[in-house]
């Protein structure tokens, strides 16, 4: 540490900083536009500039690194004049007229002038003006105004690690865009609206619709990824929400957001939303109130469970719910001798889940993840379905991480992939027992006799040799299984062979769920073998894919529209059509679920209620409701409760979501789990023989636009150029092969279901397989994720 | 000789002369008194009165929505909602409402306006029948502006070294 004075104020810094830290870090104020902490040092505005002793000039803080004994002005005549100086500069092209523009009342430029700048403008010439770019549906441009700091030049290169944004020209001339008019396809492109210190980059969804002094500022938690990223959400007196921006929480998210946590809050106002309750009475919807929705629902499910016990029951909940309603909803479900509950939607093995650790997860924090030598990606396409832990991960690569990838879909990062092994969905399982093999055979692990009678049959690819050697250097690995893995069909094999391969190689196992609160789900009991807070249980209930091959006589749908949601959309409907009774808690409302439904009670989503999320670090951020629920909407957990009172179920008596969220952690606190013994162990030779197949294989993910309700009807999201189309997308060769051509019409068959889609040549897919997004009503029709399907011939 | 003055006065009726000599000095001077509502007292340019939104010469409505009039109003009779216009994508309000029971006319809104689109008009003869009225819309503070503008500009001219 050494010593500097900054304006008389003694302070330690550490060697190699800049001025500029060590004043942010005493709370010493320095104008500036260009110098952002996470990004790299540009030193092109000078509005920073500082009177530093003995120094002949004033210098820039923000690239000026301290001295021991060095001496700062950021207050004398000195500084003073460089920085009205520089403000001058910079004011002689940006517009002048403030009121007109969205950044008006939040601008950098605007402070700063007040501070810093002239009354009267000296300039009496032309100034210049640049033509305005169309970036996509979330950012507007206002290019005029811009000052050329290079902020959003810098984030697209360092931190989204796509160069989309980028300075052309010079002097005068200089301009700032994508040179070739394009949308921006990075999922945290919107984060440079923030970064714009001026009105050049705004957000387009909320253009010119509130100003900043309107506004109220609400901590909250968005919906969407396992990540829990922290939020602000902008509310205006009556009218809602207006906007989202990013909390800084340097432990998660960093000053970052994606644009999906970004934007989502435009589905809020969606026509879709459903406000009153709604019952169906005679074929007929009816919009009722809240009593006789819920003494109808009473009624109906008592009627059930009297005629066809509650094992004919199944509860089907939104991995994006809160651990409140996860806990009451199962308790409900519990209450009446139920237990076929599940959040898990879009798995289809659930093999490995009497195995599984207390909650799936990162099991380390993020900034732990960042620190890793290792990564390898199984099934998983981390940057689009944990946009902040993909971020973690590039920054780790950029720190010397090896990154591999074992997976389904050759997927391109915003990191380089040391080495990859792509294979089709039916070879992922021997793909990962052929590294567990080159592993045995150099590891100086012990693994038991059972297990090496189930590598003994494996014969190893070069390929994948080469990956497994370089497993073994270095220390601090990680695998992490993505949605691919967890949904695959043999998920269960795939967790284990993954646990083999952490245990040989030295590696942490990490599960990066879907939705924003599985491991909330876990804790709290919503998953058919564990009580809340507790271990796996004697009896247990049906999973989701159990629960809808059986075809049941009620279901209880907490969120979830089972065409877009549920791993088999096609049977999903077909035992949701057959069922009596079908009482949906929904968001919103859609014509599929008007047709399949009985009830229909209105729940809020995230912003409009108070719940606890916990992400895939096992961190609990509870958040209060940011505004009014739109309507009759009420929070689900407050349904729940009334449901259960309304049934005399016990011990439903409470009064606000923290005491709920209290309750569960008392229990969680009290509980000692027992983890499972490894489960490799379980291994044999019987578990697994490899076959090869010709057979046609779908594979599905979940867009990043498409994983829930909300989402889905967010309008920008589906605009933006990071939202993929429904389609069948396979590769070129495999599609000349097939003599399909770039966006012909074709018919894909699969089980009794079909769906007619438009072709899209995509090389990341491998031979012999379709990719085929779910998440759509175009593709509802179609069958499980992954398996086996028919292509017909072009037509149209 | 007191009560002989007294007698004179009273005789010769001088107090009655000296009060028909006021009365006579006003029956000749010039009259101030208007004929009100026929005769109205000369107002100032400054008078602040009915409000009104003004437009350009060329028909464009003056107000960019940028809500000043509305975060100075210290009665909180404004109320702006804005958003991009349909045919141009330019910031315009959707809705501008004063309220003019919570008005206290101080003139703040026409001060803090950038493009002097927001205006009090001389125009202080109005009244309300139904509740309701006492909202002036966009379209109503709009027509005031159509209506007034001849006016409006001159007062704005006479004041405008001051400004």
């Amino acid at each position: 540490m050494i010593e500097i004075e900054i304006d008389g104020k003694k302070l330690e810094v550490a060697p190699g900083s800049m001025i500029i830290e060590a004043a942010d870090a005493a709370g010493i104020n320095i104008p500036r536009f260009c110098y952002h902490k996470k990004l790299s040092v540009a030193a092109n505005c000078r509005m920073c500039l500082v009177d530093v002793d003995k120094v002949g000039k004033a210098l820039p803080a923000c690239a000026t690194p301290v001295t021991a004994g060095m001496k700062v002005q950021t207050q004398s005549q000195k500084a003073m004049e460089a920085q009205r100086a520089v403000m001058e500069f910079l004011l002689i092209n940006h517009p002048l007229d403030c009121p007109i523009c969205d950044q008006g009342g939040q601008c950098e430029l605007q402070d700063i002038s007040m501070g810093y700048g002239p009354d009267v403008s000296r300039y009496n010439f032309g100034k210049r003006s640049i033509k305005d770019k169309d970036i996509g549906p979330l950012i507007e441009t206002e290019m005029t105004r811009c000052i050329q700091c290079t902020r959003c030049v810098r984030f697209g290169t360092e931190i989204a690690g796509l160069r989309e944004m980028g300075a052309y020209n010079r002097g005068e001339n200089l301009e700032i865009g994508t040179f070739i008019e394009k949308s921006l396809v990075s999922e945290m492109s919107a984060n440079i609206i923030d970064l714009c210190p001026v009105g050049a980059l705004t957000s387009k969804p909320f253009r010119f619709t509130a100003r900043a002094w309107e506004l109220i500022q609400h901590a909250s938690i968005p919906s969407h990824d396992c990540i829990g990223s922290n939020i602000y959400v902008h509310t205006r007196n009556h009218h809602g929400i207006m906007r989202v921006v990013p909390r800084e929480n340097e432990s998660i998210n960093e000053t970052w957001i994606s644009d999906r946590d970004r934007f989502s809050y435009t589905a809020f106002k969606s026509n879709d939303r459903l406000t009153v309750p709604m019952v169906k009475r005679g074929g007929h919807w009816q919009e009722v109130d809240w009593q006789q929705a819920l003494d109808f629902a009473v009624t109906k499910l008592q009627d059930l469970l009297h005629q066809q016990g509650a094992k004919q029951l199944a509860g089907l909940i939104s991995p994006s719910s809160t651990v409140e309603e996860f806990y009451l909803f199962q308790k409900l479900l519990r209450s009446l001798g139920c237990d076929n509950i599940d959040h898990r939607l879009h798995q289809t093995d659930f093999s490995h889940q009497q195995n599984m650790m207390q909650f799936p997860g990162l099991g380390m924090t993020l900034e732990e993840l960042q620190q890793q030598e290792i990564i390898v990606l199984i099934g998983s396409n981390i940057q689009r379905e944990q946009p902040i832990a993909g971020h973690r991960v590039r920054k780790a690569s950029l720190q010397g991480c090896k990154i591999f990838q074992i997976n389904v879909v050759d997927y391109q990062f915003n990191f380089t992939v040391t080495d990859k092994y792509i294979v089709k969905p039916s070879e992922l399982v021997h793909a990962l027992a052929q590294i567990a093999k080159a592993l045995s055979l150099v590891s100086d692990q012990k693994i038991p006799d059972n297990t090496l009678d189930f590598l003994s049959n494996i014969t190893i690819n070069e390929n994948v040799r080469a990956i497994a050697e370089q497993l073994l250097i270095g220390e601090r690995k990680t695998l992490i299984l993505g949605a691919i893995a967890q949904n695959h069909p043999q998920a269960g094999l795939l967790s284990q062979i993954s646990e083999l391969i952490a245990r040989l190689c030295g590696a942490k196992i990490a599960y990066l769920t879907e939705g924003a609160n599985a491991a909330g789900a876990w804790l709290a009991g919503a998953i058919p073998h564990r009580h809340a807070a507790s271990n796996n249980m004697a009896m247990e209930g049906l999973n989701t894919a159990d629960a809808i091959a059986a075809k049941l006589k009620g279901y209880i749908l907490f969120n979830v529209e089972p065409e877009c949601d549920c791993a088999n959309p096609n049977l999903a409907l077909q035992a949701i059509e057959q069922a009596e009774v079908v009482i949906s808690f929904s968001t919103f409302k859609s014509p599929s679920l008007m047709l399949y439904a009985d009830i229909l009670l209105p729940i809020a989503p995230f912003a409009e209620m108070s719940g606890t999320f916990i992400n895939t670090e096992g961190k609990w951020q509870s958040f209060n409701a940011t505004t009014l629920p739109k309507g009759d909407t009420r929070p689900g957990w407050k349904v729940i409760r009334v449901l259960g009172n309304l049934m005399n179920l016990p011990q439903f008596d409470y009064v606000s979501a923290e005491q709920i969220r209290d309750e569960l952690k008392v229990m969680i606190d009290a509980q000692s789990f027992t983890s499972s013994v490894p489960s490799y162990n379980q291994l044999t030779q019987s578990s697994y023989s490899h076959q090869t197949n010709n057979h046609l294989e779908r594979i599905t993910e979940w867009p990043i636009y498409r994983i829930d309700a909300l989402v889905r009807r967010s309008i920008p999201l589906q605009q933006s150029a990071a939202s993929i189309l429904p389609g069948i997308y396979l590769n070129n060769a495999f599609a000349q092969q097939l003599n399909l051509t770039d966006g012909s019409k074709t018919t894909v068959k699969q089980g009794d279901g079909e769906a007619n889609l438009a072709v899209i040549i995509d090389d990341k897919i491998p031979d012999n397989c379709v990719f085929i997004p779910a998440g759509f009503s175009e593709t509802a029709k179609l069958g499980a994720s992954f398996g086996i399907i028919e292509i017909g011939s072009a037509h149209g | 000789m007191k009560w002989l003055k007294k007698y004179f006065n009273t005789f010769f009726l001088v107090e009655l002369f000296q009060g028909l000599k006021l009365t006579g000095r006003y029956f000749l001077s010039p009259k101030i008194t208007i004929q009100f509502p026929e005769e109205e007292t000369p107002r100032s340019p400054r008078f602040r009165g009915l409000h009104a939104l003004r437009r350009y010469p060329n028909g464009e409505e003056r107000c960019i929505a940028c809500k000043l009039c509305e975060a100075v109003c210290p009665a909180l009779a404004i109320t702006i909602e804005a958003g991009p216009r349909a045919s141009d994508g330019s910031r315009r309000t959707t809705k501008y409402e004063i309220d003019l029971f919570k008005c206290i006319y101080c003139g703040f809104c026409e001060e803090s306006c950038p493009v002097d689109s927001i205006v009090e008009t001389r125009f202080l003869h109005y009244h309300f029948e139904n509740r309701g009225e006492e909202i002036m819309t966009k379209q109503k503070l709009l027509a005031i502006g159509d209506r007034y503008e001849k006016q409006i500009a001159e007062d704005r001219a006479e004041d405008a070294m001051f400004r």
